[in-house]
């Protein structure tokens, strides 16, 4: 599956919300690729995304777009990641 | 013999030279010590070199789009005009500075890994692009002040200071975050961090009773700001627009269609606009860079920091701290940019025709991240007031401190021969005090003298930061108690209030 991490310059949090979100992606032993963008390259990404993570502000900024947007409170909480990947990866 | 030195020289100059090379080793050599597989391991490197020379495609893009600004605005104002992007100017000294910057980038990492393990600063600096940034800014600063062949000197002393940068900093700011977020799991790691404690001691000596800015209904109109394209692009535009219709007006008509390219005064203004557009272009693939070469190096970075030294806390990118106050970060944000216009115009009409100091357009990724971060701070300390003249220090600081810097980065170049890069700087505040350090520490003439003063800043920083841990941070000092006291005791009333008046409305209905 693939995964865009946003955050509003798509190079400092969304790339530790990437990291974080390949760990979860390995604990739960899927085979997914994970990519950091901006709100901009984000709208083009999630054409062909499964999955867009973001913050509640910026899923607000970001609009409707392609792929299902979860909004993710704490980026450096591995169990609201994992709890929240888990429900789409298996649902 | 000779075959094996002709090797050598060969790897030495055309692979351990070149910096988008060197950095898709480091990233290789990373994920190696990761365990990931073999193509794991080539892609990562491969993309981050392709990151890499990225850097270098949008630089051009936007050297091209300011070189006609920095002649309009000369023309008009007889100043320098200088728009501080991090990234621009990271782009366009990486081109000359980059594998020194890449081996500082790698030592110095190794060197904060092992102060974290040996000394109480126990923190990992795992802000991508500033690591990138600060790595380019110190060698860009050594390089330029110690002048030709003195590569290893700089890498050396590069590493010692980066490495002690990236713990220390996050160390001062550590107090400061546990007052926004309420406990002390994460730290900034964020050069605008000088700005951040500025704006935290402005709001607390001016918001001792001050509400918090969460309390207001504020429009968030202009949240769209928050996407990076739009903002830069737009504020690029409006900058070009201005010196465009002045010199439209003020330059002699020949002058100013001439360095337009165009035939005419309307479509010179055009070009003006599309010039506006071609920085946000040139911006923007420069990010895209930055992402690509961030994606397989923070992780890597991350991976080994976590074997090294476990339990460390993290220091973070700025807009961690965003959600615990999102009207003061527009706020914040207002309020700096306003202070860097401020201080504009001093330097316009005093500074600059007096001592020939450029003029510093503010540039809108450093306001609104450090600006909004400030904001945050301040009402953390001193509510909206905090906010406000916290939000409006830190465009003080970002504006004086590059023009500061900048004018002796001028004077280093003067002295070695070595050209300047012109239209762009370093924008965050930690940049700044670093760079007119660093400067200052190499004018005094002696190179000897120069390294000596150098260190001794390193050792100063190091001991500061290691005496604030442990005199304050470890004791569990607090900024701003009497305001957060206050503030509590604010709330609970009003909770109390609220209750109360559910209380009386349930007793009516009855």
């Amino acid at each position: 599956m693939k995964i865009v991490a946003v955050c509003g310059m798509g190079i400092g949090t969304s790339v530790l919300l990437k990291m974080n979100t390949e760990k979860v992606l390995d604990q739960l032993g899927v085979d997914g690729q994970v990519e950091a963008a901006d709100i901009s390259a984000a709208r083009g990404s999630a054409s062909d995304a499964n999955l867009v993570l973001t913050s509640a502000e910026l899923a607000e900024e970001l609009g409707p777009v392609d792929a299902e947007v979860v909004v993710i409170d704490n980026f450096f909480d591995m169990e609201e990641i994992t709890a929240k990947l888990k429900a789409h990866v298996e649902g | 013999m000779d075959a094996v030195v002709s090797v050598l020289e060969f790897i030495g100059a055309e692979i351990l030279n070149v910096p988008a090379y060197l950095i898709g080793i480091f990233a290789a050599i990373g994920l190696i010590a990761l365990k990931k597989n073999s193509g794991q391991v080539i892609g990562g490197a491969i993309k981050a070199a392709m990151g890499y020379l990225i850097l270098g495609a949008g630089a051009a893009v936007v050297v091209a789009s300011l070189a006609p600004l920095g002649e309009l605005i000369l023309g008009v104002t007889g100043s320098e005009g200088v728009v501080p992007t991090n990234e621009v100017i990271t782009a366009i000294a990486a081109e000359q500075y980059g594998a020194n910057a890449a081996y500082v980038l790698m030592l110095g990492f190794i060197v904060m890994l092992l102060l974290a393990r040996f000394t109480p600063l126990k923190y990992v600096f795992l802000t991508g692009h500033h690591l990138v940034f600060m790595s380019v800014m110190i060698v860009f600063v050594l390089s330029i002040g110690f002048g030709e062949g003195s590569g290893w000197l700089v890498v050396i002393l590069g590493s010692l200071l980066f490495g002690i940068v990236l713990v220390a900093v996050p160390a001062f700011v550590t107090p400061w975050v546990s007052r926004i977020t309420g406990n002390d799991s994460v730290t900034i790691g964020h050069f605008g961090t000088a700005g951040y404690i500025a704006s935290g001691a402005v709001g607390a000596a001016v918001g001792k009773k001050s509400r918090s800015t969460e309390d207001i209904d504020f429009p968030q109109g202009l949240r769209f700001l928050r996407d990076s394209m739009v903002s830069t692009t737009i504020l690029m535009v409006l900058i070009y627009m201005v010196f465009g219709v002045w010199a439209a007006i003020a330059m002699p008509h020949d002058e100013f269609i001439g360095i337009m390219g165009s035939a005419s005064t309307p479509s010179a203004l055009m070009a003006c606009f599309a010039q506006g557009l071609q920085f946000g272009i040139g911006v923007a693939i420069i990010l895209y860079g930055v992402r690509i070469m961030l994606g397989e190096i923070v992780p890597a970075f991350q991976g080994i920091a976590e074997k090294v030294v476990p339990g460390a806390k993290p220091a973070l990118d700025i807009p961690i701290v965003f959600p615990y106050a999102q009207n003061a970060v527009l706020i914040g944000f207002i309020a700096s940019f306003i202070g860097g216009l401020v201080s504009l115009g001093v330097i316009g009409a005093w500074l600059g025709p007096a001592f020939g100091v450029a003029l510093i357009l503010p540039g809108m990724v450093p306001h609104f991240f450090t600006g909004g971060g400030a904001g945050v701070f301040g009402n953390a300390t001193g509510g909206r007031m905090g906010a406000i003249w916290g939000g409006f220090t830190n465009g003080v600081l970002i504006t004086f401190l590059p023009a500061a810097a900048l004018a002796i980065i001028d004077r280093l170049s003067e002295v070695s021969g070595i050209d300047a890069i012109k239209g762009s700087t370093f924008g965050d505040a930690d940049f700044g005090w670093l760079s007119i350090l660093l400067g200052g520490s190499i004018l005094v003439g002696n190179h000897l003298l120069s390294v000596l003063l150098i260190l001794l800043i390193g050792a100063a920083l190091l001991v500061g930061a290691w005496v604030f841990q442990v005199k304050a941070i470890d004791k569990g000092w607090l900024p701003a108690r009497e305001h957060a006291t206050w503030r509590a005791e604010v709330e609970a009333a009003d909770k109390a209030e609220k209750a109360a008046a559910a209380e009386r409305a349930k007793a009516e209905k009855a």
